[in-house]
């Protein structure tokens, strides 16, 4: 019997129409655990260089993380990869919401999508039955829309749907997989959901999910229920409000937003309205959030009320996540109520909440500087929130220049030409990144930004804070119930750690600090990924309740596999190494490794080398980040090193041109 | 009469506004009352159900109650502050017009115990937003002596066919004896 996990994925091929149910390896469970970690196996097994984003080969993989389904609190999230149509390389946004664990009480691990369907289909699966429909009459359906009618006609209101709106079926390279209040944003995923003609995946599972030690792993639970209650109470002194609890930010309880208005940047991540925030768009942001807020609610089985559900003046109702409640407002310099408006639009059509708004910036920008002109914008209305919702309209539906647009801001820019790769300025490794921009660089930054595969800084960082204390005082009582902590050495990193001064910012934490606090970062958030687990219970916050000490016990209380730190430390680097190693042989390099160039105004370029040296050592990765045959070998992944000299990808340094999309050739085809 | 005698009564008081809809209540439901206690959970088995329709802003807590073999004559609908609630939607039974509250394999219904051995339901402990609370009151009540189940039976067969006919049988039953 296999505990926490069912030991079953579902494999489908939409070309065919054919479902089995597949027997999994008990032992990848061991090595990579699930979620993310055997996903990246199974895209370096099956989806290979060659295949591209928009091929019937690329795997399109909805996971539930090892631990969902028990109860552990907040564990619920839906690990979604693919290839990315945007970036080229793996994707793997994650969902919360209720889908990942009514799969596996339907008797699934995984959803595993490969081929194309000629027709547009929804996947209906209900326990052991599971059925391709047809979906015709849910076309150009808005994804909300679409789970209600799938619900209807199913005459199932408990069933879970992932569904794509317009955006999705369009294939706009940064539309989302939208489900219950939640949604897999990042990287385009929606456009490969599209692309295999899938307009949702619906659920309902009434099985059992059991774990192997039930009331050590009962314990376990309670002893972060208590400890979630004393965390709410006590929130951490001496940082910004939104990083003093768990959870996601509280976006959606609180109104003071000062400090998000003042800091981020407005429009296409340019401008800085210091002051701002007033007592009268204080108030005035407070009545239209206390009047569209009907509810605040939660993911499944977590306490922390997160999201809430918006009911905009004459709109339909819509469950909106963090915060996208200020990227629409702050893009197009607005106010709330616009933002909370066109979110539900946004929402309905599926498309990511940082990178939409963005874009949209990016458009009116160019046409402000002239290289986009009234020809490209016909019938563009004049007021710019108007021009917001008919640019979200064109791009959703690929018209005009919405369909250059639709590609996000790199590609857009280099179709467009004239001087336009100047203005999508705030991209990594092709991918739109929050409206932020600063003064002094900070080292540990500096590395996530540069090495962050999920290409997501909040994807990265937690765990140490963002920035030195003042007071000795205030750094002693801050590290002394600092118990999430792998080495004490991190507390007197953190106690050294200076506003000014010698030991302060870029030189200190050291390049080899560094390495080690980005690692620890990483590493939480690649073990939520894997569990299922919420990052804003774990590797997000300061002092959250999931950390590496009581991890290794739910996994072996949980899954019956013995695991501890150094077991579970070293499983995190083997299918880390694994998604590295399925983006460098797609071409990867150190050339990519690189926050936005104006992220920070003050920049060392001789550290950042030196930061860069250090930590792929560190990692065991050679100059270009990629992982050494060394390396392969101690995570007993010699098949990658294997694939690596075939393929000769230590002798190419990455000189080669980006390709163009393939959605560009498909459409010349 | 009987003498007073007293009673604990055991409430849970749900407040639907305060619900989040995370579910938590049916995850512990179902793992207390798995065999062996927290192997599995699942809930499918859970004895208190949400009625969750976010769009429509409806969270209902609902406790599984008695079993009923056959269907009310007719079914209601609520509609409370312009809400329509789901048919039956406030009903707690196990009855053969809704799937709720049976065992998903076998059918057999299930009936919320309280968490018998528990200081208190464990719902109500992992309702972390206060939707649930749970209380205790005493109350005096009659102290009735229990009729034997033998008089049950004869009482109501007296009834039925009428006192001489039953004392006849009774009758006729001793002089066989």
């Amino acid at each position: 019997m296999r505990y926490a996990e069912t030991g079953f994925n579902l494999e489908v091929d939409l070309t065919r129409g054919n479902i089995e149910r597949v027997e999994t390896d008990p032992r990848d469970t061991e090595l990579y655990l699930g979620g993310l970690g055997t996903n990246a196996k199974i895209l370096w097994d099956r989806v290979p260089p060659e295949v591209e984003p928009f091929s019937p080969d690329n795997l399109l993989i909805f996971s539930a993380g090892l631990l969902c389904g028990t109860p552990a609190t907040g564990c619920n999230r839906t690990i979604v990869s693919t290839i990315s149509p945007q970036t080229q390389l793996m994707a793997f946004s994650m969902m919360g919401g209720f889908w990942a664990p009514e799969l596996k009480y339907a008797g699934y691990d995984k959803v595993i999508l490969r081929g194309k369907s000629p027709n547009l289909v929804y996947i209906w699966i209900n326990n052991d039955k599971v059925e391709i429909r047809d979906a015709s009459h849910l076309k150009g359906k808005g994804a909300v829309e679409t789970a209600e009618l799938i619900q209807q006609e199913l005459k199932e209101p408990r069933a879970q749907v992932a569904a794509i709106g317009l955006a999705g079926e369009n294939r706009v390279y940064f539309a989302s997989i939208e489900q219950g209040r939640s949604s897999a944003s990042r990287g385009g995923i929606g456009a490969v959901m599209g692309d295999k003609g899938v307009k949702a995946v619906a659920v309902r599972g009434t099985r059992d999910i059991n774990v192997a030690r039930p009331l050590e792993y009962l314990e376990l639970c309670n002893e972060v229920l208590e400890y979630i209650k004393w965390r709410n109470e006590h929130p951490v002194p001496g940082v910004m409000a939104i990083l003093t609890g768990l959870g996601s930010p509280q976006e959606m309880k609180v109104h003071d937003e000062k400090w998000h208005t003042e800091n981020f940047m407005w429009g296409n991540s340019r401008v800085r309205r210091k002051d701002f925030w007033n007592e009268d768009i204080a108030r005035e942001w407070a009545k239209t959030l206390d009047t569209m807020r009907t509810r605040l609610i939660s993911c499944y089985n977590c306490p922390m009320t997160c999201g809430a559900t918006i009911s905009p003046p004459g709109l339909p109702t819509y469950m909106m996540k963090c915060f996208s409640k200020l990227t629409y407002t702050m893009a197009a310099f607005a106010d709330l109520e616009f933002g909370l408006g066109i979110a539900q639009s946004a929402t309905e059509y599926g498309v990511d909440g940082f990178s939409t708004p963005q874009v949209m910036a990016f458009a009116l920008e160019l046409y402000e500087k002239g290289i986009l002109t009234d020809n490209d914008f016909p019938g563009m209305p004049a007021d710019n929130e108007g021009r917001f919702y008919w640019l979200l309209d064109r791009i959703v539906r690929r018209e005009g220049i919405g369909d250059v647009l639709a590609n996000g801001t790199y590609w857009a820019a280099k179709q467009i030409g004239k001087g336009a790769e100047e203005y999508a300025h705030n991209t990594i490794k092709k991918h739109e990144q929050l409206p932020l921009k600063l003064s002094m660089l900070n080292p540990i930054y500096f590395l996530m930004y540069s090495t962050g595969e999920k290409i997501n800084i909040t994807q990265i960082e937690g765990q140490f804070p963002q920035a030195p204390f003042l007071t000795m005082e205030e750094k002693e009582a801050f590290v002394k119930d600092w118990f999430q902590v792998p080495d004490d050495k991190f507390k007197q990193i953190f106690l050294d750690w200076e506003p000014r001064g010698e030991k302060s910012m870029p030189f200190y934490p050291t390049p080899e600090m560094c390495c080690e606090i980005v690692d620890w970062q990483e590493r939480m958030h690649y073990i939520d990924d894997a569990l299922g687990m919420c990052a804003g219970l774990s590797s997000f916050p300061l002092k959250p309740p999931y950390h590496i000490h009581n991890y290794p016990k739910f996994i072996s209380a949980g899954t019956g596999i013995d695991m501890d730190e150094e077991k579970l430390t070293q499983a995190v680097r083997r299918y880390r190494t694994l998604v590295r190693a399925n983006n460098t042989r797609r071409g990867m390099r150190r050339k990519d490794e690189k926050p936005p160039a104006d992220h920070w105004k003050k920049r060392f370029p001789e550290l950042e080398e030196k930061l860069l040296d250090t930590y792929y050592q560190f990692k065991g990765w050679n100059k270009q980040g990629i992982p050494t045959k060394e390396t392969l070998h101690e995570l007993g992944l010699d098949y990658v090193y294997e694939d690596f000299e075939k393929r000769g990808v230590y002798s190419d340094n990455g000189g080669a041109p980006a390709q163009e999309t393939s959605a560009e050739k498909d459409k010349e085809a | 009469m009987g003498e007073k005698k007293k009673k604990i009564i055991k409430t849970i008081k749900i407040d639907a506004d305060k619900c989040n809809g995370c579910r938590a209540c049916e995850v512990i439901c179902s793992a207390f009352h798995a065999q062996p206690k927290y192997s599995s959970n699942n809930p499918a088995r859970s004895r208190i159900r949400i009625i969750r329709y976010p769009l429509k802003d409806i969270y209902v807590p609902v406790y599984a109650g008695e079993y009923t073999a056959a269907e009310c004559m007719g079914r209601d609908k609520y509609v409370v502050d312009g809400k329509e609630y789901e048919e039956c939607a406030f009903c707690r039974a196990s009855c053969p017009s809704r799937d709720i509250f049976k065992e998903p394999d076998s059918g057999l219904p299930l009936k919320c115990d309280m968490c018998e051995g528990e200081d208190e339901p464990l719902c109500v402990k992992w309702c972390r937003v206060d939707a649930l609370t749970y209380e205790e009151r005493e109350e005096d009540v009659e102290d009735v002596e229990a009729p034997k189940e033998l008089d049950i039976g004869l009482e109501s067969l007296a009834k039925k066919y009428g006192a001489q006919e039953f004392m006849d049988a009774v009758a006729r039953m001793s002089m066989k004896a």
